[in-house]
């Protein structure tokens, strides 16, 4: 067993099983700033993977499955924004149900695709050429990080750049300064004359397409064989428990993924890992895989423990979190 | 309002007495009961596989799914709940009741004792009784074995003596453990060198895990072939992937991975099905002639019943696959050789493509670890299990208690 090679595809397993969580972090993030708690993350890629995998095969083209299921992620949020926005209705239900609802939409479509005729991945070219690896030219070459880290497929790399470009957004221009009012105090954003609904409205819609292309990045990962499992196996709750290990920030998320992801590939890494290194990691074959799945919420729970007991003055929740604004009780 | 509503509420509910009356034609129809783990509308896994035989044995026998038919699906394994659905179905008029999963096992037994005018038939169970309840299981392992006997051909033509086999679980279950051994036997009586990698999954269904642990077979343990025991094509994908190849289970899975697949280890359990609703009807009412009609309490078909099999091989199959596996079937549906003896077969296939079988006194030996009280590195005193020449292996340990693997298998 070649031992640098074991470590190449560690780290290239960490990235590639667990982007799908960086995309429903994100998307989270975005929507939490405005002050919206959406609890559906799972049933939102849910209905993303199916909709993006069935017109991405449809039309033979990896940018309209991110397309489409950027789109049907909208749509989700657009039904969350009506109900919690301006229908003042319970987010944390509003959420539940939304999950709910994905997640029979997913099965609904996708035994009715079954019944009359699967897309099988492998037949459409464009999809697996534009899911195929691409090397980023001279960070690839690096001995044993190169090819873990650096080279992946077009959807890492774009998941990578929207969490870059939202910090951004976020932290370095005035409408994301806006949007952070509104999450922070809503009365006293309105008050000085931003228009709150449109802007809980534009940033729940776009984090909830943002889940939706995660939704699709794990069809295409799965190979888009669809069977009694849902493709999107809980990330969705484990992207709305990321977003507090991230403390709201986006930039933060992509290093919450890879902790997350290391701990995730551990359960499957872990006893191959022992293997090739008797004498340092031999005892990691003998943890039962369940600790591993447990991991990544005794993280989380850590994290709540410190960051509450710390009481950080820079603590990224918004502090109108999960409740509606209504103008009138202003 | 209020009197049109109780007129009308009144003559529904004279409507529906009158229904429960029903018409006598479909009184003595024979009903098939049947109790699912999952939904009854999967399109793909172990429900799906088990609804799929009992439809299509009841339309080989002329009967009609829509009426004859009763579900209750998404079962859990409780016990409570199985004797809730038990109940609806015998209030439905089922005459047999077929039970699924593995956990309904104490409940089937009570509900056996409760309505002895049904027939109660449990699924990879091992309890029954003389008269009205019994249970049924197939030989996967002869299955396996000859999926074995495509893998090992394939790493002979490759040159890469390395397998991996991605498994639900290993020697804490005899189901997988007996899998993982008649397939290893299978590639090793082509390949003698051949090593087989297993990786436990500790879950029956994880799509995602069974993808990577495809690929770390492949990429860190740099495995050739990959077979599986775990429901989705998840592995056989990878394997595709991955540029080798792959031995599916379960159904064919040559559509999921059409340029890695080489053939799966498959169930027919509609040919159980069958068999079982002609002895049940043959009972004429008097269910506690069930097993006697059944032969056995204990239904243990293989290749012989064609109740398992191997899905028709692929072009990616080497040289003389077809023939090898022909032969080595020929001789298990004739019963003159069995996997787990002291008996090994040696097969060959020469340059022009021809086939050679013969058979060699051999013990067979165990990786010397077992599973014991949790542990499932706990040491075996006695490696061989059947010594040269022996007979083989009780069924009861084959399908009950295997408890480790055969030499030549690690699990990483």
């Amino acid at each position: 067993m070649d031992k640098l090679s074991v470590i190449t595809s560690f780290l290239h397993a960490i990235v590639v099983y667990n982007v799908p969580l960086l995309y429903g972090t994100v998307g989270e993030i975005v929507v939490e700033k405005s002050g919206s708690l959406n609890l559906g993350v799972e049933g939102i890629m849910a209905v993303g993977a199916i909709f993006g995998y069935m017109m991405g095969c449809f039309a033979n083209s990896l940018g309209v499955g991110i397309g489409v299921a950027f789109l049907a992620g909208v749509l989700c949020g657009l039904l969350f924004a009506f109900l919690t926005v301006s229908l003042q209705a319970n987010q944390n239900i509003t959420g539940l149900t939304l999950t709910t609802f994905g997640l029979g939409v997913y099965f609904f479509v996708g035994t009715s695709l079954k019944a009359v005729k699967w897309p099988v991945m492998g037949d459409y070219s464009n999809i697996m050429k534009g899911f195929a690896e691409l090397p980023i030219p001279g960070l690839s070459k690096l001995p044993v990080i190169g090819s873990g880290l650096f080279s992946h497929n077009i959807m890492v790399y774009l998941g990578v750049a929207i969490a870059v470009v939202l910090w951004w957004y976020l932290n370095k221009t005035a409408p994301g300064l806006r949007l952070r009012a509104i999450g922070e105090n809503p009365g006293a954003a309105d008050s000085v004359g931003i228009n709150v609904n449109r802007m809980k409205y534009l940033h729940i819609c776009l984090g909830c397409g943002i889940m939706g292309i995660g939704g699709y990045y794990m069809a295409l990962n799965m190979g888009g064989s669809f069977n009694s499992n849902c493709w999107i196996n809980g990330y969705g709750w484990i992207a709305v428990a990321l977003v507090i290990f991230a403390n709201w920030s986006p930039a933060l998320a992509i290093l919450g993924t890879f902790v997350f992801g290391f701990f995730n590939t551990l359960k499957v890494s872990g006893s191959t890992l022992a293997a090739a290194f008797p004498g340092g990691l031999g005892w990691l074959a003998d943890i039962p895989s369940q600790v591993f799945d447990a991991l990544p919420f005794i993280i989380t729970a850590v994290v709540l423990v410190v960051s509450s007991v710390q009481k950080k003055k820079n603590s990224g929740q918004p502090a109108f979190l999960g409740l509606n604004y209504f103008r009138e009780e202003r | 309002m209020k009197k049109t509503l109780a007129l009308l509420l009144a003559l529904v509910m004279m409507l529906s007495l009158a229904a429960c009356g029903g018409d006598p034609e479909t009184k003595d129809e024979f009903k098939v009961g049947a109790i699912y783990i999952n939904s009854k509308s999967d399109t793909a896994g172990y429900t799906f596989a088990h609804h799929n035989g009992i439809t299509t044995a009841m339309k080989s026998l002329g009967m009609d799914t829509d009426k004859q038919l009763v579900i209750v699906d998404n079962v859990p394994e409780d016990k409570q709940a199985v004797l809730d659905a038990v109940d609806t179905l015998v209030s439905n008029g089922a005459d047999i009741i077929f039970g699924i999963s593995f956990g309904y096992i104490d409940a089937l037994e009570e509900a056996s004792k409760e309505y002895t005018d049904v027939i109660f038939s449990h699924g990879t169970g091992y309890k029954a009784n003389e008269t009205n309840f019994n249970n049924y299981f197939g030989r996967i392992y002869q299955a396996r074995y000859l999926a074995g006997i495509a893998a090992g051909l394939k790493s002979l033509e490759t040159g890469n003596n390395n397998v991996g086999y991605v498994a639900a679980h290993t020697t804490d279950y005899a189901e997988t453990a007996s899998g993982i051994n008649g397939f290893a036997l299978g590639v090793q009586a082509v390949n003698p060198n051949a090593k087989i990698y297993v990786k436990n999954l500790n879950n029956w269904a994880d799509e995602i895990n069974e993808k990577a642990y495809a690929e770390e077979l492949i990429n860190s343990f740099g495995c050739g072939v990959i077979s599986q025991h775990c429901d989705s094509a998840q592995p056989q994908i990878a394997a595709q992937n991955g540029k080798v190849f792959g031995c599916g289970y379960n159904s064919d899975m040559t559509a999921d991975a059409p340029k890695a697949h080489l053939t799966a280890a498959i169930w027919n359990w509609n040919v159980y099905y069958a068999t079982a609703i002609k002895a049940a009807q043959a009972c004429e009412g008097d269910a506690s002639k069930f097993v006697e009609k059944m032969g056995g309490n204990a239904y243990y078909g293989g290749l012989k019943e064609g109740f398992v099999d191997v899905s028709p091989l692929t072009e990616n199959c080497a040289k003389g696959t077809k023939e090898a596996i022909e032969a080595v079937k020929k001789l298990m549906v004739d019963g003159e050789w069995d996997v787990f003896t002291g008996v090994k077969l040696n097969i060959s296939v020469d340059a022009e493509g021809k086939v050679s079988v013969t058979k060699t006194n051999a013990a067979l030996e165990s990786n010397g670890l077992q599973y014991k009280d949790g542990n499932f590195k706990a040491p075996m005193e006695n490696t061989v299990v059947v010594e040269a020449g022996g007979a083989s292996v009780d069924d009861g340990v084959i399908k009950g208690s295997m408890n480790y693997l055969v030499k030549g298998v690690e699990e990483v």
